[in-house]
């Protein structure tokens, strides 16, 4: 995976945050994606491109447990976040959808906006192209790579009943 | 083990289990809503695997946009309805019968020592009050559970949060559980289960006790959790005559970290916008001029808190230019709380009165905010754009604080209208 950094090194960026409440009268995902990250950057949307990361600080997803915060990021085309750590709804509803929230301890003060970032998700390693750098994250627990290998929980659970 | 341990031992056919073990669990109860649903059935639909476990262990209310607020709303509580009666699950309770999630499913007896409950909301964590394991979940996780009415789970580290002394006047759970976030952080028990104990929790009632472990997801943890006592047994015997098992922390159980409040000392809390950590005792608030107040949600709408809020507004009126909002959480509770008067006491002094809905804890609909508006919220969030515009700002307190607050028109000292 390859893409360009948006970073807010803030902690405790908040599902409110990354999806407005106002907006969950539907789960139709490309409505979603119109408003990723609105009430924290409302230019986001207008300058995220496919496959770029969102770089953060601790507690990523905080709040509600709704998973549209994680399809309104997919569906905005952002292809990883990487954060010094996750809330744990988040971390969960992430692997489940096949999404890589990385946690990467330094990254928020590591990587500057616009950075261009190459993430190998089995190595476990996040290259900064930009500033030559290399980051180390701790790869994902085996149960939780093969969610994300299926294509998530319920393609998981379907294979495994075969 | 502690409670939670044993509990997610029993329900994965484990001896023993400890912090970082990854257990599949029984999961012997389902809530579902109209927001988080509609999209997980979609995606059982879309993969030929729309079935349900047990029709008879899921329950489902409408209850964050109803009364629908919109069309799009409309569709989302159709197709919540539309699958309810495609498998039968009898446990649905729709609009006038229906209540705040967190609310109506420990009033209706669903929710009993020993469980595994898990919600497709964040404050799932509510019914651990009752002594079950109880987290909130996303949509596809409920999805999975629907489908095969299990669930994996990590086990987490404990925090053990000791509880100590009298409770003041005019000082109430709400306020010691704003004390605990404040001291520990958003982020203080990041995966964790939050067990309270200590001598203050036999003294508080059951009521009391769910608006504390309703909050423990705004400390980051994936479970409150309370040893059931007699308390306990009296409320839920009183609402179920189905079988339990009541599970305790062993003496020795082993605890991440320890959180010890003296509650005696404690002022009533008022969590500053826009983290609910950010709590200041009341005598440090100032002076701050605010237009609306909300009474309700799954933290502080049961009767309990109708009550406290009625006792403050009882001969009293709301401020001039301030909007007073009380939502009963269920229709239950509506319905005792005008057999009681309450509601007569409410509207006498001002108040609107809404049927249940989590609508303006969310910012969804009965109570948005403008640009630049402040309110006084028993709810339990106060992030950016909560309850409406993103320059509008949220303060946490006690329904004791909000009814002082509305009286006033400014955040004040239940203290000052208590006698």
């Amino acid at each position: 995976m390859r893409g360009y950094a948006h970073v807010y090194p803030r902690d405790h960026i908040n599902t409110d945050e990354i999806i407005p409440a106002r907006y969950l009268n539907t789960d139709d995902r490309e409505e979603l994606a119109r408003h990723a990250l609105e009430d924290l950057d409302p230019g986001f949307v207008g300058k995220v491109k496919w496959g770029d990361f969102i770089v953060a600080g601790e507690n990523f997803g905080c709040g509600s447990s709704r998973e549209h915060a994680v399809w309104a990021l997919q569906g905005a085309g952002v292809g990883a976040v990487l954060a010094e750590s996750f809330a744990r709804i988040f971390f969960r509803n992430a692997i489940n959808t096949g999404f890589p929230a990385i946690e990467c301890k330094g990254i928020s003060r590591k990587v500057e906006d616009g950075d261009e970032l190459e993430v190998d998700l089995e190595a476990g390693v996040v290259r900064n192209l930009t500033k030559g750098e290399e980051y180390k994250f701790s790869p994902f627990p085996d149960f939780a790579l093969e969610i994300m290998r299926a294509g998530g929980l319920l393609e998981y659970l379907r294979g495994r009943e075969g | 083990m502690t409670i939670t341990e044993k509990i997610l031992a029993a329900h994965s056919d484990r001896d023993e289990v400890g912090p970082g073990d990854l257990v599949e669990a029984r999961v012997d109860l389902v809530m579902c809503h109209d927001v988080t649903t509609p999209p997980a059935v979609s995606m059982l639909e879309e993969r030929g695997m729309d079935r349900v476990f047990d029709p008879e262990r899921i329950v489902v209310t409408p209850d964050h946009f109803v009364p629908n607020k919109d069309i799009k709303s409309a569709e989302l509580a159709k197709r919540l309805r539309e699958w309810t009666r495609r498998h039968g699950i009898r446990h649905y309770y729709e609009v006038g019968r229906h209540g705040i999630c967190h609310a109506l499913l420990p009033e209706e007896g669903f929710v009993r020592p020993g469980m595994v409950i898990v919600g497709a909301d964040s404050h799932t964590c509510t019914y651990g009050a009752l002594g079950a394991f109880s987290t909130g979940i996303g949509s596809t996780d409920l999805a999975a559970v629907l489908y095969s009415g299990r669930l994996w789970f990590r086990v987490p580290e404990s925090m053990k949060v000791v509880l100590e002394g009298e409770l003041p006047k005019g000082v109430y759970s709400k306020d010691v559980i704003l004390e605990v976030i404040r001291r520990i952080g958003v982020d203080g028990a990041r995966y964790m289960a939050m067990e309270f104990t200590g001598s203050l929790v036999g003294k508080l009632s059951v009521e009391a006790r769910l608006t504390m472990t309703n909050m423990a997801i705004e400390a980051g943890a994936k479970s409150g959790i309370i040893a059931p006592d007699e308390k306990t047994l009296e409320y839920v015997r009183e609402r179920s005559d189905e079988p339990f098992h009541v599970y305790t922390s062993d003496p020795d159980a082993d605890y991440a970290s320890t959180v010890e409040v003296d509650v005696s000392s404690l002022e009533p809390m008022v969590a500053f916008p826009h983290l609910p950590s950010n709590g200041r005792p009341i005598s440090e608030v100032g002076h701050i001029p605010i237009d609306q107040v909300v009474i309700g949600s799954c933290t502080n709408g049961r009767l309990e808190d109708l009550r406290i809020a009625a006792g403050i507004l009882r001969g009293r009126k709301v401020a001039p230019h301030l909007r007073a909002i009380v939502i009963p959480a269920t229709s239950r509770v509506w319905l005792q709380a005008m057999r009681e008067g309450l509601l007569e006491v409410f509207v006498e002094a001002g108040c609107a009165v809404s049927t249940p809905t989590c609508g303006p804890c969310l910012g969804g609909h009965m109570g948005v905010l403008a640009e630049g508006e402040r309110c006084v919220s028993t709810t339990n969030r106060n992030f950016v754009g909560r309850m409406g515009h993103p320059k509008s700002e949220v303060y946490l307190a006690s329904p004791a604080t909000a009814a002082a607050s509305a009286v006033a028109g400014r955040i004040a000292d239940p203290r000052e209208f208590l006698c």
